[in-house]
């Protein structure tokens, strides 16, 4: 189905940059009548700034508003419109068209996530294996009322996990690992990433329960260390990096 | 077992592998590659006793990190309670079944029984 848009221009009041037009496919599937995806495309206009999501609505707005499609913030911080970008999990809000240096711009649900229709996938496994790694600091007196009512920490204790709080659940990274193609009972990059980031947190105590957790036959040893998920986050968390160092606990190496 | 000793045991049955595997080509470059095959030439490194027990060493070695290795590839490859335990079991009796018939043959050729 190839439609044409009339849409940017419209929508678009500055004219000082100028306009080309991609093929925007979008993958349809709903598995409560499909058997299999089909693709629709729209021919969209667009200037160097326009985003994959602003791309996605232009169709929704002006050709088919049934297309399904989560998303929240339009700046990289909610972590709802996760996608598959020409074969790459990316934020489309995230992703300018300009930058794709393509002319055609395929986008389908991410991998590794049941679809729910179209472009919206379910996220209960990955929030069930945030929630197992138990993301959240551990201590006996963390409701005792002191004097200072903050756990003080040096900027080098900080800095051990600053990175990994940067997650923002958007899916990305358990989309791209292979071992989440394969396992499905596999705790996954952004549960493993998050159990670094709270054992590697200087105020937390909670790191035997935490190790304890991962440390099963579908947790931490079944990462093969490909490293997808630290290539495709878009917040710059090393998932990878982050695995290497709880396996060093596990391992002795690191106390 | 927890997995971490699970890996730590997968881990360092490869390197020790690795170790004697190369003390074992070393020793088989000794000598000409047809003649290390000889009938007579094999039945005499199985009667030197610290050659037979570097060669039951490696089968062991090789059988625990192969069939972990095994255990790993079919646990990924499909899940569910039964099957991972079928697997699990299955990989250990499969091992213990290895080195038996392998100790088997070093110990009986050993001992001059074959």
């Amino acid at each position: 189905m190839a439609q044409v848009s009339h849409v940017a221009d419209e929508q678009i009041t500055s004219s000082t940059s100028p306009s080309n037009s991609i093929t925007l496919r979008i993958a349809r599937y709903n598995p409560e009548k499909d058997d299999s995806s089909k693709f629709m495309e729209f021919t969209i206009s667009y200037k160097k700034w326009t985003t994959v999501l602003e791309a996605i609505l232009d169709v929704k707005k002006y050709f088919d508003h049934s297309v399904a499609v989560r998303y929240s913030c339009r700046q990289a911080t909610c972590g709802s419109c996760g996608m598959m970008i020409n074969g790459k999990p990316r934020l489309t809000c995230f992703t300018k068209i300009s930058e794709l240096d393509s002319d055609v711009v395929t986008v389908e649900p991410m991998n590794n996530f049941p679809i729910i229709r179209d472009l919206a996938v379910k996220f209960e496994r990955l929030f069930d294996s945030h929630h197992k790694i138990k993301p959240y600091l551990i201590r006996d007196d963390s409701e005792i009322p002191s004097e200072t009512k903050e756990f003080l920490q040096s900027p080098e204790e900080v800095d051990q996990y600053l990175q990994f709080a940067n997650c923002i659940k958007c899916g990305l990274c358990n989309s791209a690992c292979p071992t989440m193609a394969t396992d499905s009972s596999f705790v996954g990059p952004q549960a493993l990433a998050q159990a670094y980031r709270y054992v590697a947190d200087s105020r937390d105590k909670g790191k035997d329960s935490r190790l304890k957790i991962i440390d099963e036959s579908h947790g931490i040893w079944r990462c093969h260390f490909a490293g997808s998920c630290s290539q495709v986050c878009p917040k710059g968390v090393d998932p990878a990096m982050g695995i290497q160092f709880l396996r060093g606990y596990l391992l002795g190496f690191r106390s | 077992m927890r997995e971490s000793t699970i890996m730590k045991i997968h881990y360092g049955t490869a390197l020790a592998a690795i170790a004697l595997v190369a003390v074992h080509i070393l020793m088989r470059l000794t000598m000409g590659f047809a003649e290390s095959l000889e009938y007579q030439s094999v039945l005499a490194n199985y009667k030197f006793i610290p050659y037979a027990a570097m060669l039951e060493l490696i089968l062991i070695l090789l059988a625990v990190h192969g069939f972990n290795g095994l255990r790993v590839i079919l646990l990924e490859l499909k899940q569910g309670r039964i099957y991972e335990k079928s697997v699990s079991y299955g990989c250990v009796m499969a091992m213990i079944a290895l080195i038996a018939y392998g100790s088997n043959t070093i110990i009986m050729t050993n001992m001059g029984l074959i």
